[in-house]
């Protein structure tokens, strides 16, 4: 297994499916002649042209509607939107057009489309540039949502994501690209909808996904030196969402923290909190506890914005309350 | 294409039709079988008509939510529009889309849209898709007054023009949104004048009530489009009888107007254009009419004996399964 970053995992992703299949193609802002704001599409216009690698305008309603025509007329295209701050002017299609389209027309027609945004804060980019509005995207029946915290599972979920049917929402952290991991050697697919246990432990569940997995594994590398053995879940998908490692997890451990960076308000965490007191109340010996964003547009100045972002120390703190 | 006498009876019929199947529409609504919103196309008859009979199989028609025309223009059958107005097992959309969601791809009709403006940018997408794999087909892009004066009609258009796309947009003038006259909603008048900041050459058609004038002016624009000249942006004239939707007390205009436009009915002056030419006689469109009547009745019986779908059909489709 070679160790790439998550910008590389994304990019192979991309660059293996295009290779294989023709009816694949990129468009959104800067995808081409700059090689995509955060570099993963560097190098793809010169080797695929400007035909599958297409720069447009910046106009959020056009790419995704315009990937949702393609699609519909036997394309598998993958739509980029720079930041999921960008994807509110692009609501419409994201949750009222490319969800509901199979369902609605009586299955007349698919919409193999790919949505791949980059959401997070952290860069002292303000508020309208920083959010983290994941739950709301996962909130559609019809659309599938999915977000990585290994480059493995970015390769892999990207790569079924393409191959996959239906509109799939592919939220990526913009402060993750250069993060590291093994990734498994040629052609893959991880399946979108399937959680996995990420590392094992017995005293306590500590479930996340994408920058939110980072927190926790440190937090629980960390506990493991004060003796906590924290076993933790990267849901991976938001939708659909397998509840089945978290609470066969949780049925061990009956104790969870749920970590994630968006608000906790109507949240990630708040569903799956929610889904472990329905399924598996009588396993609980304590409270289960929520890390999340604290409820404020993410302020600009750093110090700020870092005591507004969950840290580390927050998820080892909730840890130690529900112990 | 110089039309033979089986062809005017043919568009006569597909007039007629739309006619019936929405006059009893109106009656099943006002009996309560038919729930939701129900917008009639009653007086537009010769625009969906016109413009369909100069399209060729490979060309897309996609319009907004006043889709019944239209829908039979394409090809679904009276039964399968009113069982799906029915909300049937049986309707084009099963029972799942309604009024304003009827869609055939086998008949290259992409629907049906309810959010206005919506699926401009999703035809500009589908022409890239025709494009991008080397088709022949135009895709037809079917729009109100009122869509024009939203975001998505302008990134949808522009789109178009960058990308040199084969899109025909059509924008049919019944010179109401919902009830706001086009004086008062858009700044300009003449609403093709519109696609002259985008450079696409544009005209209108002053009378939209003349099936054969809609179908030579299109036929036109079909032609310079698929020469490679890229869009076209027509602008046709219409007007439609009904309110809205039903219900609709229709303050906004007065009666006066209302009869003085009933003075040219698409159909009246389609059945006097025949006669006269000598191309069809009187009794020819008779026996049209009550084939056209008894299809109708038996349309209405079979929508109203289908059956509702199975309640265990709930989650069919809400996903597209395999790849």
């Amino acid at each position: 297994m070679a160790e790439i970053t998550m910008r590389q995992a994304i990019s192979d992703a991309l660059w293996e499916e295009m290779e294989k299949d023709e009816r694949v193609f990129i468009m959104g802002q800067e995808v081409g002649v700059w090689g995509g704001t955060y570099a993963v599409t560097k190098g793809f216009y010169d080797h695929f042209g400007e035909k599958r690698v297409r720069d447009t305008p910046i106009a959020e309603s056009a790419i995704v509607g315009g990937g949702i025509g393609a699609a519909l007329a036997g394309l598998r295209p993958v739509t980029e939107i720079m930041t999921i701050n960008f994807a509110f002017v692009a609501m419409d299609y994201i949750v009222n057009e490319a969800p509901k389209m199979h369902t609605m027309f009586g299955g007349h027609m698919r919409v193999p489309l790919v949505i791949r945004t980059a959401g997070g804060g952290g860069r002292q980019l303000g508020a309208t540039h920083s959010q983290t509005p994941d739950a709301i995207f996962a909130h559609f029946p019809g659309l599938k949502v999915v977000s990585p915290g290994t480059p493995a599972d970015a390769k892999g979920l990207l790569k079924a994501a393409i191959r996959d049917d239906n509109p799939v929402l592919f939220i990526e952290h913009a402060a993750m690209y250069q993060v590291r991991g093994e990734v498994p050697e040629g052609d893959y697919t991880v399946p979108i909808g399937v959680s996995k246990v990420q590392r094992e432990g017995s005293d306590v569940t500590v479930v996340s996904y994408c920058r939110g997995l980072q927190l926790s594994m440190q937090a629980a590398q960390q506990l493991e030196a004060e003796g906590i053995s924290a076993e933790v879940v990267d849901l991976r998908s938001l939708r659909p969402l397998d509840m089945g490692p978290v609470i066969e997890s949780f049925k061990k451990t009956n104790r969870a923290v749920v970590v994630e960076e968006g608000w906790p308000s109507y949240g990630v965490g708040s569903e799956v909190v929610t889904r472990l007191y329905e399924e598996a109340f009588d396993y609980a010996d304590a409270p289960i506890k929520r890390v999340a964003q604290k409820e404020v547009p993410l302020p600009y100045n750093q110090a700020l914005e870092q005591s507004a972002l969950p840290q580390v120390a927050d998820v080892i703190a909730a840890v130690k309350e529900v112990l | 294409m110089t039309l033979k006498k089986k062809d005017h009876l043919e568009l006569y019929r597909q007039m007629v039709l739309i006619r019936r199947v929405e006059e009893r529409a109106a009656e099943l609504y006002q009996e309560g079988k038919i729930g939701g919103f129900l917008h009639l196309y009653i007086g537009q008859e010769a625009v969906s008509t016109g413009i369909v009979s100069a399209r060729i199989a490979e060309d897309r028609v996609i319009t907004a939510y006043r889709d019944h025309g239209v829908a039979i223009n394409c090809g679904i059958s009276a039964k399968q529009v009113l069982a799906e107005l029915l909300g049937k097992e049986t309707g084009i959309s099963k029972g799942r889309g309604g009024s304003m969601h009827m869609a055939s791809v086998e008949n290259n009709y992409w629907g049906g849209h309810a959010i206005v403006g919506a699926h401009l940018p999703i035809a500009s997408g589908m022409a890239l898709g025709d494009q991008y794999l080397g088709n022949q087909g135009v895709t037809i892009c079917m729009f109100g007054d009122g869509a024009t004066n939203i975001g998505f009609f302008h990134e949808g258009v522009n789109l178009s023009k960058v990308w040199n796309l084969p899109v025909l947009w059509i924008c049919e003038n019944n010179q109401y949104g919902m009830g706001t006259a086009v004086d008062r909603a858009s700044a300009v008048e003449e609403i093709h004048i519109k696609a002259e900041g985008y450079g696409i050459p544009h005209s209108r058609l002053d009378d939209g009530m003349d099936v054969m004038k809609v179908r030579s002016k299109v036929a036109e624009a079909l032609d310079f489009i698929r020469a490679g000249n890229g869009p076209y942006f027509l602008e046709i004239m219409t007007y439609r009888f009904e309110g809205h939707s039903m219900g609709d007390p229709q303050r906004y205009r007065d009666k006066e107007e209302v009869t003085q436009w009933e003075k040219t009915d698409p159909i009246g002056i389609y059945h006097r254009y025949l006669v006269d030419e000598k191309i069809a006689s009187k009794a020819d469109l008779d026996k049209i009419e009550a084939a056209v009547e008894t299809e109708t009745q038996e349309a209405v019986e079979f929508a109203e004996s289908s059956p509702d779908p199975a309640l265990d059909t709930l989650f069919d489709f809400v996903y597209a399964e395999g790849n």
